[in-house]
């Protein structure tokens, strides 16, 4: 019986972190006019593990998520989220589909005209619709404790530093208690302590909601400390699957100089 | 040598003839492509709009923060520009009026032009400026800014929450503010008939509305009706589908003000038309 080079990662990977796969991406493809930016991708996402995207800039590693939430339509292929293709849902499955994914967008993505308040409130009310005024206003104190941000509640976007942003739109997407977590590069722009302290964060939804990840990232310290696994785009490809450890230890000049490099 | 020369300079012309004709067949092509495009994108839109519309869990709340925000602020705008054209209109018609013995027609010739034509026309272009033009960078922005995609992965329909209640907004409140103008003009006039003449308050408004039938305000108000779709719908349909740099968000701003401001015009001499026909 001929099995599949995806299917035979997941057998493998089910056998090492014990999870089953909540996202499983078959040959996707994906082009911009004649720009390729995904060809034959195959990848999954584990229960409970922080998957970390490496990878240049344009090699696709937003596109790759973007597809996933049906932000992007694929050109073909397949993406199971739990046991679900997104390709062949309809408009209202797919919505129903977004209340469990958590998307951190790579500027934040806070609503300008809106206070902390009224952001977090925003996905609260359509998603949470049973939850009172008061569970509500006990919810976002508690996520925005859980970002270090309790004082934050009535200012606006614009009253916000770069990694101040971040956090409240981190608060934003794990208030309605997501299982699955997208971030789209959570670290670029933002100073090294920062960006420590966001890669903390992600660690700490991870353990504390017991989510399921995909980073987007070219930061490798950013990678270093979240990843549980790593893949390494280029060209649209996978280049290389593993741990942190092998990435580091690998003669690949192409791995080394981005190691080495970022 | 005599065998190969004719053959090549014969080959070079027809293939420098022939990639030249099939450049210009390229780009009209291409051109005539990206017409069809941005035609089938406004007509996805407009029926989006309007599925998304007659659907359930229409955006109340929103829908009334966005007629604060078009109406409410507003109001001095208008009011002064309805104050001035008055004011204006008063001023340069008074001598001609004179001179024919006729300036007991002033309040209700000013009245009538107010309300049958200029305060929908210029009351709607200052609409399309302020309304149209803020529509189309605010949506622009959250574009930009991946706002509207952040809306959507938290299940929520960005096209119902952001365009149906702003077009709709505007369809309610842009004829509300053009009789709002119409009522200022009037007060303007009465205001310009004062600086060279001496007429009571109620005498000027009684004379006034003694020439206004309900044929003069019905076409009107129908008329502005459109005046509202179009700013609305231009200024968002400009900003929704705004590129991803941030130079876009001043094209959509200054190509809303463009089209809308040209589409009250057009939409205006349909109008004109068909009253003609009708009344």
């Amino acid at each position: 019986m001929n099995t599949s080079q995806p299917e035979m990662i997941s057998k493998v990977l089910n056998k090492t972190t014990g999870g089953d796969p909540v996202i499983e991406i078959n040959h996707l493809r994906k082009s911009f006019g004649q720009q390729e930016v995904l060809k034959n991708m195959s990848v999954s996402l584990m229960k409970g593990e922080n998957l970390v995207v490496l990878g240049k800039s344009g090699s696709g590693k937003s596109v790759l998520i973007k597809c996933i939430v049906g932000l992007l339509n694929a050109d073909g292929g397949t993406i199971n989220v739990f046991n679900k293709n997104v390709l062949a849902m309809s408009r209202e499955e797919l919505g129903e589909l977004r209340q469990k994914i958590g998307f951190l967008f790579q500027s934040g993505a806070l609503y300008d005209s809106m206070t902390v308040k009224e952001n977090l409130e925003f996905p609260l009310r359509r998603i949470k619709k049973e939850m009172t005024e008061n569970e509500r206003s006990e919810k976002i104190n508690e996520v925005l404790e859980n970002v270090g941000l309790a004082d934050a509640l009535n200012k606006m976007p614009s009253q916000l530093s770069g990694g101040m942003r971040k956090r409240i739109s981190l608060a934003r997407t794990i208030v309605v208690d997501p299982m699955i977590m997208l971030y789209d590069e959570p670290t670029t722009g933002l100073d090294p302590i920062t960006s420590d302290e966001i890669s903390s964060l992600i660690n700490d939804v991870q353990k504390k909601y017991k989510t399921s990840s995909i980073i987007i990232t070219h930061d490798i310290n950013c990678a270093h400390n979240t990843a549980n696994r790593i893949v390494m785009l280029k060209d649209g490809e996978i280049y290389m699957e593993g741990k942190t450890a092998d990435f580091e230890n690998s003669s690949d000049p192409f791995i080394q100089s981005f190691f080495q490099k970022s | 040598m005599n065998k190969t020369n004719p053959v090549i300079k014969v080959k070079g012309f027809a293939t420098n003839q022939s990639v030249r004709l099939s450049e210009k067949t390229m780009a009209k092509t291409v051109q005539a492509n990206n017409f069809l495009t941005d035609l089938a994108d406004v007509f996805f839109f407009i029926s989006r709009f309007l599925r998304e519309t007659f659907s359930r869990n229409f955006e109340f709340k929103e829908f009334l923060r966005q007629c604060f925000q078009i109406g409410y602020k507003s109001l001095p705008l208008i009011s002064i520009t309805g104050t001035i054209m008055g004011l204006v209109l008063t001023i340069q018609s008074r001598p001609v009026l004179i001179k024919f013995g006729a300036v007991t027609m002033l309040p209700g010739m000013v009245a009538i032009s107010l309300i049958r034509e200029m305060g929908p026309v210029i009351t709607a272009l200052i609409c399309a400026g302020k309304i149209g033009s803020g529509m189309g960078a605010e949506l622009g922005s959250m574009r930009v800014t991946e706002q509207i995609d952040a809306m959507e992965v938290s299940s929520t329909n960005p096209m119902r929450f952001l365009v149906v209640t702003r077009v709709w907004a505007a369809m309610i409140m842009i004829p509300l503010l053009i009789l709002y103008a119409d009522a200022f003009g009037i007060l303007g006039s009465w205001a310009g008939a004062n600086l060279k003449g001496d007429v009571s308050f109620v005498l000027f408004f009684s004379q006034a509305f003694s020439h206004v039938k309900f044929m003069d305000f019905l076409p009107a108000v129908i008329k502005s009706f459109f005046f509202g779709a179009v700013i609305g719908f231009v200024g968002c349909y400009k900003g929704y589908n705004a590129g991803r740099g941030t130079e876009s968000v001043g094209i959509a701003a200054n190509s809303a003000v463009v089209l809308a401001s040209l589409l009250v015009i057009i939409v205006d001499m349909i109008a004109v038309q068909i009253t003609d026909m009708l009344v």
